[in-house]
């Protein structure tokens, strides 16, 4: 399956409409331990680059940005009790939410996996 | 110094200040020495009446208890009194094991989950508990009970108006909480609703959180009076979502109105959205036991302009007093110094309603309530002042726009004395006569 | 090696360092330390609304209780222990002299709402502090009653937005330009006024961008809130151009008067063009912190803002003093707590600044910022300082010196583990990673009460932990080693926050 980036370090993983979303294993190296993980409600329509949902550890909050507009149709609630799910699998168990794809087409803006290893490595 | 860092004088250091604003003149003494600083503060003491030296009935927000003289020594010793926030807990977990055994208590007295770990008083408490709901709830009015003192209206009503929520509070009412329920929405946030209320008045605030609850809204109730949740059902019992009020009684002296101790509680579910430090137990790198302030990430300092309030520095040595009172007093105590509060206030009221010109308005009280008398009261406090009674507050002092220049809201505690209460009695019967 | 030195004894007591548990460990919902009078049994009158349940709080005899904090206290570093030199946080010593006089009981003992005749002389020693405040600041009105520097921005922000609403313009200026380098507070304090916050760039120097700050304003801008000095513990050499370009397009100036300490006495913010600056009475006034609290933040106001000031008011009528509590009949904006503000901090910063003199303030002053640049000077050779100018030169600080952690972090160190390797020399450690334009910032503010030798023996310790910190990274990560406790794991407190104590059966 593939996985799109986005420079923010959002992945998206398309299948068919939907797509899987969450922080990518660079982003995750950078903020250490997960705490929390706020997620949206399902049902919310987000647009692409919109902040969706909050990621914590236990000195740092950051923005998660939508790397897809579209509406949320799932959250993974197994974050709630085991945080560090997202640090364990963070581009597997460790998603955020699904997000129906409003415009699939979108994901011709993201990077592809070797084009933000690259990215990645850069910084 | 000056050759190590290579600078001919201080003043170089300060080459970045405008020319034209340094070294201003000041109209200001030069320095005195410490004989001088007493005397002179000595002084400004003496022009005050303190309580101590009447007969004193006030309380309406703030109480007049016994503070046991170990708690002074307490707070006073260096490393309480000179640490900072506790950044750094593993040489902080003096201030951290403190705080949560405070947490602890205050959840306990107030039959609720989780406390924080102290707001600045209860009224600034009240108003965070209105703006947590807002984000709770998402939505944007809050709705004010006529019980709830005047001044925590007033301060609700700045700190909101300023988000854009809109505030309703209801006329002054002595036995009213459940008016808020006919305010009622899908607009509302919160129901704010006080007991003890001003006036004394103590409610059974089941009704109220039960018909918030189903209306989406939460409900805050918040206090002035702490020491009387050694006698009475707290408002955590009655299901409020928010409980929050003034803890300057148990600790802390009066002090002409601060410093004093917000105390801030509410349920687990609500504990990603509550304002402000909250400490939390640990393990250390052997697996001992240990304390840190968590989830910092609602707060200011980490969270900027997204965080659940802009409070950083809180109540920190005022909390210690209270949680140090409070480890004195346990149940046994707390229950025993809230009977004395109220056998007093029981004696009391007999004492005044008996007066001619004088009528008990407050139904069911702890320690506080509330008189008509025949004159305005505001003139009957200054006239008991000048015969060495502090009578308590004019309602009209708190609130000029409430139509109640006739009601006089007093208090007794364990600190006065039966010839207090008579010398209070025999003074009014002079001045209403 | 690390074992045996947390725990070396058989009790789990270390020498002077007794094991402490819980009150609702050692206590009993029986025992109290309290000596209260029987009470006589009369009936109650509580309407049937009394505690439904018993409770179950622990008390502990007099004896017992004065152990349990003694015990606990011993576990807290603090000012009259030793150097704390926590940059933005002015740990200066705290005379006990401010502490006797808030005592008294003409002061402690006052109720805020006694009849106004019995309360003359505080209403005299408030006034007199705002005397003093306005002064020094060369502002014409201060608001006495905000609880602490947060509410005093609060309060500022609220006088900026009321005055907005004077003029007409609260709902077009809404915009609140803020520097990425700002306290936390500034920013989420301008959200609680209602405003939205635009982040300014620094500079390469540490200070406002200048031509980013011009490129921001506009007809929208309600206020820059500015601290200055600033968090990189440098003056803002351009804060006048900055006044007037902000004054220029409309808005007001607001200054974060936290790091006032650097300039008391020698710089009065009203000359520099301030509307609203809050004062910290617990940093530079020097009431004590407390663990945390309670402070005083009193806010002076420009004659733009004055009318706007929060109730109460205090004024002088013929006969004396009186209090104006209710907004109504002013242009007050409203109240910002229940009474007339923090009287016992009033009370010992009156006594600090008594004590001190406009000469001594003048000191106090020249000797944090000679004490700062002292520290920057000794420790510029072995850590970075960013904004201190190239080696063999002294670009000065004010009161406090920035540096980072660029020199240790080729060795895997960064600026937490030297923080906790100095827990184990007996030092507080800096401020860690504030201000945020600095990545691995450490900041120091020694303050003026420290003397030299206290300062020197500081920067040999800083010296050789650095070094060490290149020699063997793992003995700097591993500590502390010396503390009452070890390394404390956040993350599980954060993951699964356990904020109460709660009864074994039921936990």
């Amino acid at each position: 399956m593939a996985y799109f980036y986005t420079k923010d370090h959002e992945w998206a993983r398309l299948e068919g409409q939907n797509a899987f979303c969450g922080i990518s294993v660079y982003a995750v190296e950078q903020l250490g331990d997960v705490v929390y993980v706020e997620l949206p409600e399902i049902g919310r329509s987000v647009k692409a680059g919109e902040a969706m949902a909050v990621v914590e550890s236990a000195k740092a909050a950051s923005d998660v940005y939508a790397p897809l507009s579209g509406t949320v149709i799932a959250v993974n609630t197994a974050l709630a009790g085991k945080p560090e799910l997202v640090n364990e699998s963070a581009e597997g168990e460790g998603w955020f939410v699904q997000i129906q794809a409003s415009d699939p087409a979108e994901q011709n803006a993201l990077m592809d996996s070797d084009a933000y290893q690259a990215l990645v490595k850069g910084l | 110094m000056l050759a190590r860092i290579g600078a001919a004088s201080v003043d170089e250091f300060f080459i970045d200040v405008p020319p034209a604003a340094r070294n201003p003149v000041m109209r200001l003494p030069n320095a005195q020495g410490e004989i001088a600083v007493h005397r002179h503060l000595a002084a400004l003491a003496q022009k005050n009446t303190s309580a101590g030296q009447s007969a004193f009935f006030l309380g309406a927000g703030a109480y007049r208890h016994h503070v046991p003289a170990s708690v002074d020594h307490l707070i006073q010793r260096s490393e309480f009194l000179t640490s900072y926030t506790p950044y750094q807990p593993e040489i902080a977990q003096g201030t951290l094991q403190a705080l949560f055994e405070f947490q602890s208590q205050v959840a306990m007295l107030l039959n609720m989950e989780v406390s924080n770990a102290s707001m600045y008083d209860g009224s600034t408490a009240c108003a965070e508990a209105a703006m947590m709901a807002a984000r709770v709830t998402k939505r944007r009015k809050i709705v004010l009970s006529g019980g709830v003192h005047p001044h925590y209206v007033a301060t609700v009503r700045t700190a909101c108006e300023a988000l854009g929520l809109e505030v309703m509070a209801l006329p002054a009412a002595i036995d009213d909480e459940a008016a808020v329920v006919r305010q009622l929405s899908n607009e509302v946030a919160a129901v704010i609703v006080q007991s003890p209320n001003v006036f004394g008045t103590i409610t059974d605030l089941t009704s109220v959180a039960d018909a918030a609850r189903a209306a989406g809204v939460l409900t805050v109730a918040t206090f002035t009076e702490a020491v009387a949740f050694g006698l009475i059902e707290p408002a955590g019992g009655y299901g409020a979502d928010i409980v929050c009020g003034e803890g300057q009684s148990i600790g802390n002296s009066l002090n002409f109105g601060g410093p004093y101790v917000g105390l801030f509680t509410t349920r687990e579910k609500y504990i990603r959205q509550m304002p402000g430090r909250v400490a939390g137990e640990t393990l250390d790198a052997d697996g001992q036991r240990g304390f840190v302030l968590t989830l910092s990430t609602r707060e200011q300092h980490i969270r900027r302009d997204k965080a659940t309030s802009n409070i950083c520095t809180n109540s920190g040595l005022c909390q210690l007093a209270w949680t140090i009172h409070m480890t004195l007093l346990g149940a046994a105590g707390l229950t025993r110094l809230a009977r004395l509060n109220h056998e007093n206030t029981l004696t009391l009221a007999d004492a005044l309603a008996a007066l001619p010109g004088v009528s008990l308005l407050t139904p069911r009280f702890f320690n506080e309530f509330a008189l008509r008398l025949s004159r305005p009261a505001q003139d009957v406090v200054d006239q008991l002042a000048a015969r060495g009674v502090i009578a308590g507050v004019a309602m009209s002092r708190l609130d000029p726009r409430a139509g109640m220049d006739d009601v006089l809201i007093t208090c007794a505690t364990e600190m006065n004395t039966d010839e207090d209460i008579a010398a209070f009695a025999r003074a009014l019967k002079e001045v209403l006569a | 090696m690390s074992e045996s030195l947390s725990h070396p004894s058989l009790s789990g007591n270390r020498g002077l360092l007794q094991a402490e548990g819980l009150i609702f460990e050692t206590g009993s919902p029986t025992r109290t330390g309290v000596d209260l009078p029987a009470p006589k049994g009369h009936k109650d009158r509580l309407g049937g609304l009394g505690r439904r349940a018993p409770l179950d709080l622990p008390g502990l005899s007099e004896p017992e209780t004065m152990r349990h904090y003694v015990r606990l206290s011993q576990r807290n570093y603090a000012i009259d222990l030793g150097l704390f030199p926590l940059g933005s946080c002015t740990m200066k010593h705290n005379p006990r002299l401010n502490e006797r006089v808030a005592r008294f009981e003409g002061f402690a003992d006052l109720h805020p709402l006694q009849p106004i005749a019995t309360v003359q002389g505080a209403l005299e020693l408030m006034d007199e502090l705002a005397h003093w405040l306005m002064e020094l600041t060369g502002m014409p009105a201060v608001a006495l009653s905000p609880k602490a520097g947060a509410h005093g921005e609060f309060c500022g922000m609220l006088a900026i937005k009321a005055a907005l609403a004077a003029r007409g313009e609260a709902h077009s200026r809404t915009r609140v330009l803020v520097p990425s380098s700002a306290h936390g507070t500034n920013p989420a304090t301008a959200i609680a006024a209602g405003f939205i916050v635009e982040e300014v760039p620094g500079s390469a120097d540490g200070r406002v961008d200048l031509e980013a700050f011009r490129a921001k304003l506009g007809p929208d801008v309600a206020a820059l809130m500015l601290t200055n000095p600033n968090t990189c513990g440098l003056f803002e050499r351009d804060v006048k151009t900055i006044a007037d370009l902000v004054h220029g397009a409309g808005g007001f100036f607001y200054c974060d008067g936290a790091n006032y300490n650097a300039i008391v006495g020698l710089v009065r913010p009203g000359d520099l063009g301030v509307d609203a600056m809050h004062i910290n009475l617990h940093k530079t006034f020097s009431t004590p912190h407390g663990g945390g609290g309670p402070g005083a933040g009193p806010t002076v106001l420009s004659a733009a803002l004055a009318p706007f000031a929060p109730v109460p008011h205090i004024v002088q009528r013929s006969e004396g003093r009186v209090l104006v509590e209710h907004q109504e009949g002013t242009s007050a904006y409203g109240r910002l707590c229940a009474f007339h503000g923090q009287m016992g901090m009033f009370t010992r910063a009156l006594a600090y600044m008594l004590s001190h003199g406009a000469d001594g303030l003048r000191q106090v002053a020249e000797d944090a910022v000679l004490n700062a640049n002292y520290l920057l000077a000794r420790l510029k050779p072995h850590f970075n300082a960013p904004f201190a100018g190239p080696a063999g030169t002294h670009w000065p600080c004010m009161h406090e010196a920035l540096f980072d952690d660029s020199t240790l972090r080729a060795a895997g160190v960064e600026t937490i583990d030297l923080a906790k390797a100095l827990l184990d020399e007996g030092y507080h450690p800096f401020t860690t990673y504030f201000p945020l334009v600095v990545h691995g910032a450490m900041l120091i503010e020694p303050t003026e009460t420290e003397p030299k030798r206290e300062l020197d023996r500081f920067c040999e310790v800083m010296i050789a932990l650095g070094e060490r910190a290149n020699a063997d990274p793992a003995a700097l990560k591993a500590a502390p080693l010396l503390a009452p406790v070890r390394r404390l794991d956040e993350t599980r407190a954060a993951r699964t926050p356990v904020l109460r104590w709660r009864k074994p059966a039921d936990a």
